[in-house]
């Protein structure tokens, strides 16, 4: 891609310090928007119903869309000359950064929804106050993508809501589903060192600013849906620094096997 | 019908341009508001729409194919109904 002069400028304004955190900072962005996207898409043609089989692919291909703008941000921020595609298919499993929850299985519907909500009420927080950023890419990346999560966000709370307060089956399912996942949500909002480097320049936003309107979000929801949110569950970490559960391998090999395969195969 | 299968909506569409909702199709959805939701993702992913009206097919009622003849053949002769048999002054323009 072609970089514009204005914005080769904001680049070399950053410290090679800065600027290698924030390489790093959005690849883990990247990296969460694609391992979701992909767990989404495998939902293709094997949806509950017609509907909400599409409603997955769409917010598949919303997430696939934001991945790439990161990827090519990413990719100019490194300046090594690896471009989009070699960063989202030829590293491995431990350069992945993106958090534990997003590599979680489907599972079944509740699963999927449970996670979907999980990390939808951060994304769309998140995406919300990263539109300020005094960067202007990740400024205009999160402008983009906030309508969409705003969506995404509308739709797995919708679903929350329906399963909690649904059938005595669909609730039973979404309390296994919390039970298996609620773990890994705290990850989200524990930022790395990485991330507090770029918070302390004021690049992406300190998420205990987000937490308060993120909870209100979580309460309203859970309440609605009749479901008490767990209390004192120890969080899992360690995604966003590479060490990821056993899951991500089985993404990864399906995800690279072309590229791997057929070195620099395009169609 | 299968108590398990929820009913069916016949979704209305507006364009940017248009100034009518035109029916575009059906789907599923347990209520509105999840009829709305699917219409959405199922008929509005190419910008075809920017506002989405729903109606449970249920209460849609539609005359019977039995009384097409009684009700439709009877115009095919009343080519008089049609406002064409008349003059339009040359000072008329643009009809």
């Amino acid at each position: 891609m072609q970089v514009a002069p204005s914005e080769t400028a904001a680049l070399n304004s950053y410290s090679p310090e800065l600027r290698q955190q924030l390489f790093l900072c959005v690849l883990q962005l990247a990296d969460t928007s694609l391992i979701l996207g992909h767990r989404l898409s495998e939902w293709c043609g094997h949806g509950p119903v017609l509907e909400q089989d599409l409603a997955m692919a769409n917010i598949a291909l919303d997430l696939l869309g934001e991945t790439r703008s990161l990827y090519q941000y990413a990719a100019e921020l490194e300046g090594q000359g690896r471009t989009e595609d070699d960063l989202a298919f030829l590293r491995l499993a431990v350069e992945y950064k993106n958090p534990l929850l997003v590599e979680q299985p489907n599972g079944d519907f509740a699963d999927t929804v449970t996670r979907q909500f999980l990390f939808d009420n951060f994304h769309y927080h998140f995406l919300r106050a990263l539109k300020n950023s005094p960067d202007e890419r990740l400024a205009a990346i999160a402008e983009k993508a906030v309508k969409e999560a705003a969506y995404h966000l509308k739709w797995s709370s919708e679903w929350l809501i329906r399963l909690g307060d649904g059938t005595e089956e669909s609730r039973k399912r979404l309390d296994k589903a919390l039970d298996t996942l609620w773990r890994y949500s705290g990850e989200l909002t524990k930022p790395t060192a990485t991330e507090q480097a770029l918070q302390a320049a004021g690049i992406i936003p300190d998420y205990a600013t987000l937490l308060p309107t993120m909870e209100a979000h979580l309460n309203h929801v859970f309440q609605e849906a009749t479901v008490p949110v767990p209390q004192g569950v120890f969080m899992m970490t360690g995604g966003k620094e590479g060490r990821h559960t056993e899951h991500l391998g089985y993404i990864l090999a399906e995800l690279q096997y072309m590229q791997r395969t057929y070195p620099g195969m395009k169609w | 019908m299968n108590q398990s299968e929820w009913p069916l909506w016949e979704v209305f569409i507006r364009s940017k341009q248009g100034l009518d909702h035109k029916h575009v199709g059906s789907l599923h959805a347990a209520d509105a508001t999840m009829a709305i939701q699917n219409a959405r993702d199922v008929y509005t992913r190419r910008l075809e729409g920017i506002s989405i009206w729903v109606v449970e097919s249920q209460h849609v009622h539609a005359s019977n194919p039995d009384d097409a003849e009684a009700f439709y053949d009877p115009a095919n002769d009343k080519v008089y109904r049609h406002p064409t048999f008349y003059q339009v002054p040359d000072s008329i323009k643009h009809m």
